[in-house]
Parts: C-alpha cells; structure tokens; sequence
C-alpha cells in the first residue's frame, strides 16, 4: 500500500504547483491508474513516489513507513521502473537488462541466471532466443516487454509505469496490456500507472485517480468515473474520449461473435455497448454473452471489439 | 565494426623494414646523387624515442583529461563544462609551433617544451570527444538507471562511461596519431626523435634524409591507428 498525504510539488510560485495537496492511497495489490490530461501532474506524482521528484511538502508512505527513511537508492530498488521510451541500456545484451537490479542487490549468478530465463518467459520472450540479443535488434514491442520484466526482476511489491504503452502501435499495446494484466492477476503487484488514455485507464486499473492541475478531481472505481463522475470536468473529461461516447449508438448484438460464454456475464444483444463496457468493469471480465430472444447465447462480445465500430465497417 | 586487422600488420611490417639496419638509406640514395644519407644514431633508436614521448604524451593527457571530463559533466556544473569547451576550442586555433616557441623559455632545450605542446594538443579531441560521448547518453537510459536504484557512481561507471567509450576511444585514437607528427617539430627544440632527420635533411636541402624521417614517421603513425582501431571498444 502506498499512501500520499498532503504531497505538494512547486517550483518557485506555489500558485502554480505542479501538484498541490494530494492525499490519496494505491491500495495494495492492485492497478491504480493515474489519468489526467498533460500537464495535470500525474508523471510528477508517480515521480515523487519512487522519489526521482523530492516533494515540497507531504509524505510518501510505503506499507506505513515514511520513504524518507530509507535512502532514495534503496528505495528505488524496491520498486520496479517502466517508462514510455523504456530505456534499456543499449550496450547490455536483453538477458544483462533484466539481470541489473538483481546484480545491484548482489544476487548469486545462478539465481540471477535462473531469475532472467523466468521473467523472459513470463513476458512472453523465449530466453533461449532473446537472453542474447542487443536491444537494437527488438520490435518496439519487444523492447517493452524487455523494460517490464527488467523492473520485475527482483520481485518488487511496487511497479510504477509512466505511460509504459504510449509509444506502441495498437497491435502491440493491445498485446502488451493483456501481457501485463495476465501477470498483475498471478503476481498482485501494487501497480501505479500514469495515462492519458482513457480505455487504457478503463481496462487496466482497478481504482482511478483522475487529476486536474495537479489535485485530484475524483478517485473510484472505472464504473464510478463514467457512471457517476464528481464533477462537470470529470464527466466532460471521461466524456470526451469519442469511442466511449459512441459507444453509446452501438448494439452488442452488432459485435457478437462466436466464442466461449462460459463464465461470463449475460447482457441481451438489444443493449448498447456502453452497458456492456460497465459491464466489464463491474464484473472484471474481458467480454460479456451476448443473448439473443429466445434466452441462448448468441456469442461473445469482447473488450477489444469495442473500439471498432462495426458500422463503419472497420473489424 | 570491421576489424582492419590486416591494416596493422602491413604497416607495422613495413615500418620494420624500414628500420632494419641498412634497409632504407640505400634506397634512398638516388635522391641524394647516389649517396646514401647517413645518421649519427640508428634509425630504430630515433623512432623508439619519438613513440616514447607521444606515449609519455600520451599518458599524461589521461591523466588529465578523464577526471576533467568526468568532473565537467556531472549535472549542474555546466559552467565548467562551458569553461572546459571554450578552452578546448581555443586550444585548437593557436598554431603548435607558436606553443613550442614560447615553451622554450620557460622549459630551456630538450624533451620538455615539445612534451609540453604534445600534452595540450593531445588534450583537445581527448576533451571534446570524452565529453560529446558522455551528453550522448540517452536521457531515457539514464532515467531508466535512476529509477530502478542505481547510485550515481554506478551509473557513471556502468552506464555512461561504457556507452560514451567508442566515441571517446576515438578522441584518444586522433590524439595519439596527431601527436606522432607533432612530435617531429619538437627536433628543432631538441626533442631528437623522427624529426632530426627531417630539420637536417631540411637545411641541407637533402630530400632523401628529409624522407629517412618523414617515411618512419608516417608508418608509425599509419600502424598506431590501425592498432588503436583493433583495440577500440564496439559501438554500443
């Protein structure tokens, strides 16, 4: 659990701190995104957590104990990195860059060996191929998946990723946040992550915390945020994103396709998709049954179906 | 990078067949109306005496340069660091023999001066390059670095130094060939060296000893560089 109280960043004018007062907590074992448009604060909150930022005033407390007590390296240490532009040490070969913060802690070589071949598979990158490759020779994608499980290497109860999908193409941000939701479910990490992009906030996160200027406009549930935003930003703000707004005009009927319904929650094919979505959110699922008249299932519709229209023809 | 290996080798065989005993003045004969220059010390000594002060030179750029360079970009020292590139900038605008010339008054006849102009024209590429390589690192990776804990040692000793390494090596590389032929001025202060050959041969307006110095002179430098090349560090 990371809890922040009274965190304030300024530089110079306190009018215009770049985050001003914010108490808020990431509950442990769970994906809380911080969203906002840029510039609201959320990468210096993230920031200010693993201390890269020194706060003007406030505290961060890391499973109730008060970061400031231990040095900013090894508070590091304890806290897996991601960044947009990933930066993976180009001179190491992949299997070096997930070993670092291992080597750091001083790890024998067996484990550290043993603990890299572990964290390419469970990224989705067969060792026996990738463990020797220079980061030049990856997709962006790749790389990525390099950069998460270089900061899982040693198993730390906080991951921290600051807009860790921004710079992939859809395919490939598609692929990776289900790569990184299926280890969020087996390994409970405390995950903070900073976006921009609401579906992204919507599928990932758990808790939302959305900012404005630099405090916090709401935090709830994905269901609260588009349900029932706290204020007219917040509804103008989650509103905004057009996929979600037409999402609205859209039949489930119209996505269905086949698939196993097993397990998943029901909704009739005359509902629009926006149901379905908080439909999703509520039940955590990535898809909901669709039902036709006569009470069978007529297919599955699932999350990443949503942001096609199919009337535009465009699947 | 393609390893030149066979670069060295050939220069390095030519540049001993030149200083083999009784190899080269004959063939240099026909310049001098058939006769073969000759010279107080073997050749092999004035070349092993030129090669000792670029290195000494050498060394002592190092010893100077790396913790310069190192101090200069660490954050918030850019004023030095500007210092530190105006300084090599002006190094590189006043003429070698100028700097010799106001060294011999200072330091007499002999080795020093020219060691003197060596070490701070050796300085200059050792500077801009150890300092181009090190603001090339990718603030990304240094982030990265930061980020999962690592202390500023290490990121200077792990990250930034070995990523600034290719192009620094070659700021070392042109230092050491530029000081080879450097070091031929410094015969007219008394360095000795490959440049003997080359003043006498000069006031005597003798072309074949003029090139007894100038021939080893160019070999040793042509085999520095292509060894410094097999020795570089791989391109990150």
């Amino acid at each position: 659990m990371i809890e922040l109280q009274g965190l304030t960043k300024s530089y110079g004018d306190t009018a215009a701190a770049a985050v001003r007062d914010l108490s808020l907590t990431f509950p442990a074992g769970r994906v809380t995104a911080l969203l906002g448009p840029s510039g609201c604060g959320k990468t210096t909150t993230l920031r200010m957590i693993n201390r890269l930022i020194q706060p003007t005033s406030g505290t961060v407390r890391l499973a109730g104990r008060d970061t400031r007590e231990l040095s900013p390296e090894a508070l590091r240490r304890g806290m897996g990195y991601v960044i947009q532009r990933v930066g993976l040490f180009p001179h190491l070969t992949v299997g070096r860059n997930v070993a670092a913060v291992p080597e750091l802690l001083g790890w024998p070589a067996a484990r550290v060996r043993a603990r890299v071949d572990e964290l390419l598979g469970l990224v989705g990158l067969e060792p026996g191929v990738y463990r020797g490759k220079r980061p030049a020779e990856l997709s962006g994608g790749q790389a990525q998946r390099v950069g998460v499980a270089r900061a899982l290497a040693a198993d730390p109860p906080v991951l921290l990723m600051d807009e860790p999908f921004g710079a992939l193409d859809p395919l490939a941000r598609e692929a990776l946040q289900g790569k990184v939701l299926e280890i969020q479910r087996r390994l409970a990490k405390t995950v903070v992550l900073v976006t921009h992009d609401i579906p992204e906030a919507l599928r990932m996160a758990d808790q939302i915390a959305l900012m404005q200027s630099g405090e916090l406009a709401q935090f709830g549930s994905p269901d609260d945020l588009v349900r029932r935003p706290a204020s007219a930003f917040v509804a103008q703000f989650m509103g905004q994103d057009a996929a979600l707004e037409q999402l609205g005009g859209v039949r489930v009927g119209a996505l269905a396709r086949p698939g196993d319904a097993h397990g998943l929650p029901r909704l009739p094919a005359e509902a629009d998709a926006r149901t379905a979505l908080a439909l999703m959110l509520r039940q955590g699922t990535d898809a909901v049954a669709v039902v036709g008249e006569g009470g069978a299932v007529v297919g599955v519709a699932r999350f990443r179906d949503l942001g096609h229209d199919p009337r535009s023809g465009d699947a | 990078m393609r390893r030149r290996s066979w670069a060295a080798l050939l220069w390095g065989l030519l540049l001993g067949l030149c200083l083999w005993p009784g190899v080269l003045p004959p063939l240099l004969a026909p310049l001098a109306g058939g006769e073969a220059p000759t010279l107080d010390v073997p050749l092999w000594r004035l070349t092993a005496g030129h090669l000792g002060l670029v290195l000494l030179a050498g060394a002592l750029v190092l010893l100077l340069a790396v913790p310069l360079v190192l101090y200069a970009t660490r954050p918030g020292r850019a004023a030095v660091l500007g210092l530190v590139g105006a300084l090599a900038g002006l190094g590189q605008t006043v003429p070698t023999l100028a700097i010799l010339a106001l060294a011999v008054p200072l330091l007499g006849f002999g080795p020093a001066p020219t060691l003197l102009g060596l070490v701070l024209y050796g300085l200059v590429p050792v500077v801009s390059n150890g300092v181009a390589g090190l603001r090339g690192v990718s603030p990304d990776v240094l982030d990265a670095a930061r980020g999962m804990g690592m202390t500023a040692r290490q990121r200077l000793w792990r990250v930034e130094v070995p990523l600034a390494l290719p192009v620094w090596w070659a700021g070392v590389r042109t230092s050491l060939v530029f000081g080879v032929a450097t070091a031929t001025v410094g015969a007219a202060l008394g360095a000795g060296g490959l440049g003997r050959p080359i003043i006498d041969g000069l006031s005597q307006q003798n072309t074949a000893l003029v090139l007894l110095g100038a021939l080893p002179t160019a070999l040793l430098a042509l085999t520095l560089d292509a060894l410094l090349g097999l020795a570089a560090p791989e391109e990150g």
